[in-house]
């Protein structure tokens, strides 16, 4: 049987790749929005955490508020909370320690670390993981904001501005499959194409996010885990 | 400071606050309320939604349709498809670019 070191290390090594490209990606969405490359590097390496940096810079560069960047992207970021409840029995250590490995805590980490069951491999695989994907990120981020200039026209000649729904889409298709996950997924965006014009810019997104408390889709999904569990229980039996 | 770099610094705060809470303050002995949980947990696919729509048909706050629609259906096509990553962003810049240039004749 495979030890589990060997296949820690290769499911880091697969998600870190996949995020290669998304860093790159990154790093011209940073140039379209006409900002400096060390204000994309300071988004990666201190903010480090993808779909809130992609909402941020998407936020400023369409002439939206500090703070309308700022709640976009830490709306995104709530699920942290939730995956550093998951992780804290696997990351025991001195305060030093904890608030150090506190900053890897990213989905790719979270999900390789998860996948294990024992503890002292689960804290393996998302160290592994999210160092791995640190220098990755901030690599990619560079080499992206470096590839484009902010030359006007080429952004809108070579279709980059198109780079960035499409990552978004990117992030979002996984989640998709899920029903109640899609139910609030097409909510927030029916409620940000009917706010966008109203609303002061950027603050849109932040008003999707209100789907989840209009729709309230957890009463359908406690139901369909109260469903699953049951057969479960019966086979425990 | 610009706009951009104090965004950076607000957002790098508050993100690390959102990381950190779990385990510095839980210590892995505490759970949260499980609503608190699953609202967490379902707020990036509205969020997400959101920014899929703004980004390809809203400029400066008003509704702009052009070639990024394109674009972005070509890129669901590619993700429907199962295409990696690279794939779904080039085929939709390249998708983008030949319906501008089309247009442009």
């Amino acid at each position: 049987m495979e030890s589990p070191r060997s296949a820690i290390i290769k499911q880091s090594a697969s998600v870190t790749a996949a995020v290669a490209p998304f860093g790159v990606a990154f790093g011209v969405a940073t140039q379209q929005a006409g900002m400096h490359l060390i204000e994309a590097i300071g988004f990666s390496a201190l903010v480090f955490s993808g779909s809130a940096q992609f909402a941020a810079v998407s936020v400023l560069g369409d002439g939206g508020s500090v703070s309308a960047a700022v709640v976009a992207g830490l709306l995104l970021n709530l699920r942290s909370v939730a995956f550093g409840v998951a992780m804290a029995p696997a990351l025991k250590g001195r305060l030093w320690w904890r608030a150090l490995v506190s900053q890897l805590m990213i989905d790719e980490a979270t999900a390789v670390g998860a996948s294990q069951s024992d503890l002292q491999w689960r804290r393996y695989g998302y160290l592994v993981t999210g160092l791995g994907v640190f220098l990755v990120w901030n690599l990619t981020t560079i080499a992206g904001a470096s590839i484009v200039g902010s030359a006007d026209g080429m952004v809108q000649t070579l279709g980059i501005d198109a780079t960035i729904p499409a990552a978004f889409l990117a992030l979002v298709w996984p989640r998709l499959s899920f029903g109640p996950q899609r139910l609030v997924a097409c909510g927030g965006a029916i409620i940000a194409f009917v706010a966008a014009p109203v609303l002061p810019a950027g603050l849109h997104i932040a008003a999707a996010g209100a789907a989840v408390l209009v729709l309230r889709p957890w009463r359908r999904s406690t139901d369909e885990r109260q469903s699953a569990s049951a057969p479960n229980q019966h086979e425990a039996s | 400071m610009s706009n951009t770099i104090t965004t950076v610094v607000l957002l790098a705060g508050g993100t690390y606050v959102l990381k950190a809470a779990g385990p510095l303050l839980l210590g892995g002995n505490r759970q949260p309320p499980p609503i608190m949980h699953r609202l967490a947990l379902l707020l990036p696919a509205p969020l997400l939604g959101a920014l899929v729509v703004t980004s390809t048909v809203i400029d400066s706050q008003q509704w702009v349709l052009d070639a990024r629609i394109v674009g972005v259906a070509v890129a669901g096509i590619a993700l429907w498809r199962r295409l990696p990553f690279v794939a779904v962003v080039l085929l939709a810049a390249a998708a983008t670019s030949l319906t501008r240039l089309a247009s442009s004749m």
